[in-house]
């Protein structure tokens, strides 16, 4: 009853093909905008800070990136973890050559870097589909992994093998190292966030997200249409590549600060990503951004609820919480297989109507 | 080859022209098998042309040739005047050749409106950067196109489902969508495996007029393979008959339904 669009006419095919074609879902996106650019900063503090927002946004680039891959143009891949230890690499090899660069640059470029390395560990998806194409990227997974260990080129030779941001600021606010201001941190990633979601959405509704999912949903039928699978399939590995190693820049850059890469960048990321993707919603942006706030989240709110509620042992609440979560994702699975994302078009399908059945 | 200058008019005044696409002497094989032996016939400029004939003869083989689907072994493929050289499928699509499904291929996934959006893909051309930030050649394109495909979508009487995910719609729709898809493409010549199959008379009636208007609103050069006689004797300028992969007749309707090869080939003959 509330929520309708009754009377929201669209007279032209750009007021059609926008992406928010109801008026309250417009104001909701502005709203929650505002909220996170104006009101956020305000009040953010170093917990809320690295505990929810930074590992959200920054997985929700992530997420964003392997949809576009996955959700969108069909392609499955394990290799997250490893494009993200590119990012995280390449920025820290450009932080640490080109120290007088602005940060932002330096993050992009690694984006643009990973492309690359991606749209390489694409080229076997022009033969293989499906698992034997997981399969592939897992390979790539396990190589960058192996080629950032043994490598010392890659860690600059220092002594423990780790990688470590130096102090950087962008304009007069410190964005990496120690003694940061969390809200400058925040709108950093936030604007990162942003763009991302901007881009990916813009790219999915034009011709080139046709294109992927021609791709996804007949290989064939989109090549009978003149889609040419080679640029397809590799621009979706190179576009998606390029969201993934930004989400590792700042992984490393901003949020952890130092990496060691078989730890942060393993298989475990890869599976993480992926879960994001498929509970948030295959194909779909906002899928993306739910099935982050729900990996993110749901642990640190079970913590609170079993450690900080019921005051349970830290060790016993951290053993449930991987039985828990574990259960969650299996009930969201069986209760929606297309994610949040369709659970959420449901409601708004069901709001229309609210409160009468028909 | 036929120059242009033989074309004529058809008793309901639509102009043939001269020769569109020309098959000479394809062969093809598949292993031992051989699914077309050395068959020859052109297409013409705005006509209707029909391939027939029984099951496994040979038909949707000769159109996965044309569309670039197989390279036969022997023989050449003849469009517009030229010589094609082997040529992958979406090569095919782009230089205007557009083409259904026997069992349906559309994106299960996309709104009936993006599956058809597909089929202007070829003429967007607009820069990765355009694209992501939505702007200038991006926006202008969408536009333009979705004009475009409207017009189809009106043609087709498809409007009420524009936005409904393909997946959900009953067959005879999925059918026109697949339609609507290859027009889209605005080919010059277009093939339809079978585009009436496992529809009943209503569904086959829309279908053919629909077909016929194509042909006669858009000048668009059809190939069809189809089954029901009925239909195709009613719409079609010329026949070819395939059985076994061998052309065992090629001529106007009235011509192949006498042809006592073609009434063996569905008849059975009589062994006395």
């Amino acid at each position: 009853m509330l929520y309708r669009e009754a009377g929201d006419f669209k007279t032209t095919y750009t007021g059609d093909s926008q992406t928010f074609p109801i008026r309250l879902d417009r104001w909701g996106y502005y709203l929650i905008l505002a909220v996170a650019a104006l009101l956020v900063p305000l009040i953010i503090n170093d917990y809320w800070l690295n505990a929810v927002m930074l590992p959200l946004l920054i997985y929700a680039i992530a997420a964003l990136g392997l949809n576009i891959l996955t959700g969108y143009c069909g392609q499955v891949s394990l290799g997250t973890g490893g494009f993200m230890a590119v990012g995280a690499y390449a920025c820290y090899k450009l932080m640490t050559a080109f120290p007088d660069i602005n940060i932002a640059i330096h993050i992009v470029i690694s984006g643009f870097i990973t492309a690359a390395v991606g749209m390489l560990f694409g080229l076997p998806s022009l033969r293989i589909k499906g698992f034997y194409l997981a399969v592939a990227t897992l390979a790539a997974q396990f190589f960058l992994v192996w080629l950032f260990n043994r490598v010392p080129w890659f860690y600059n030779y220092s002594a423990s093998g780790q990688i470590s941001a130096p102090e950087r600021t962008l304009m007069g606010f410190r964005i990496t190292g120690p003694e940061t201001q969390a809200w400058a941190v925040y709108l950093f990633c936030l604007v990162f966030v942003v763009a991302s979601a901007w881009i990916c959405r813009n790219l999915t509704r034009g011709s080139m997200g046709r294109k992927w999912m021609a791709i996804r949903d007949m290989d064939i039928a989109a090549e009978i249409i003149g889609v040419n699978p080679l640029r397809a399939k590799l621009s979706a590995f190179g576009i998606s590549s390029f969201f993934v190693g930004i989400s590792g820049a700042l992984f490393f850059a901003v949020y952890l600060g130092a990496v060691e890469v078989g730890e942060v960048f393993g298989i475990n990321k890869s599976f993480l990503v992926l879960f994001m993707v498929i509970i948030g919603g295959l194909g779909s942006i906002l899928g993306s951004f739910l099935g982050a706030a729900f990996m993110v989240l749901m642990p640190v709110l079970l913590k609170n609820v079993l450690v900080g509620g019921l005051g349970w042992p830290t060790d016993l609440a951290a053993h449930l919480e991987f039985m828990i979560v574990g259960g969650l994702i299996v009930f969201f699975l069986i209760v929606e297989p297309h994610g949040l994302a369709q659970l959420w078009r449901i409601t708004k399908e069901k709001l229309r109507l609210w409160p009468f059945p028909h | 080859m036929k120059d242009t200058a033989d074309s004529h008019v058809t008793e309901d005044g639509r102009t043939i022209g001269g020769t569109l696409l020309d098959l000479r002497g394809i062969t093809l094989r598949f292993g031992g098998v051989e699914a077309i032996k050395n068959i020859s016939f052109d297409i013409r400029q705005g006509e209707i042309r029909a391939i027939i004939g029984p099951n496994g003869a040979g038909k949707s083989s000769m159109l996965n040739v044309i569309s670039g689907f197989y390279n036969p072994q022997e023989g050449e493929v003849w469009f517009r005047g030229e010589k094609r050289p082997a040529m992958k499928p979406f090569q095919v699509a782009r230089s205007g050749v557009a083409r259904t499904f026997q069992n349906i291929a559309l994106f299960d996934g996309m709104s009936v409106l993006d599956n058809i959006m597909t089929g202007r893909l070829n003429d967007m051309h607009a820069g990765l950067v355009a694209q992501m930030i939505w702007k200038g050649k991006a926006e202008r394109e969408e536009v333009e196109n979705r004009a475009r495909v409207e017009r189809i979508i009106d043609f087709l009487e498809i409007q009420h489902i524009r936005k409904t995910p393909v997946g959900r719609l009953p067959y005879g729709l999925k059918k026109r969508v697949e339609l609507a898809r290859a027009l889209a493409a605005e080919p010059d010549l277009l093939l339809l495996d079978e585009p009436m199959a496992g529809m009943n008379v209503e569904e086959k009636e829309d279908m053919s007029r629909y077909i016929l208007d194509v042909n006669d609103e858009m000048g668009t050069t059809i190939a069809l393979i189809e089954h029901d006689m009925g239909v195709v004797m009613d719409i079609s300028d010329r026949v070819v008959v395939m059985d076994y992969g061998r052309k065992i007749g090629d001529g106007t309707p009235d011509e192949v339904r006498n042809n006592p090869q073609v009434i063996d080939a569905y008849l059975g003959v009589a062994h006395d």
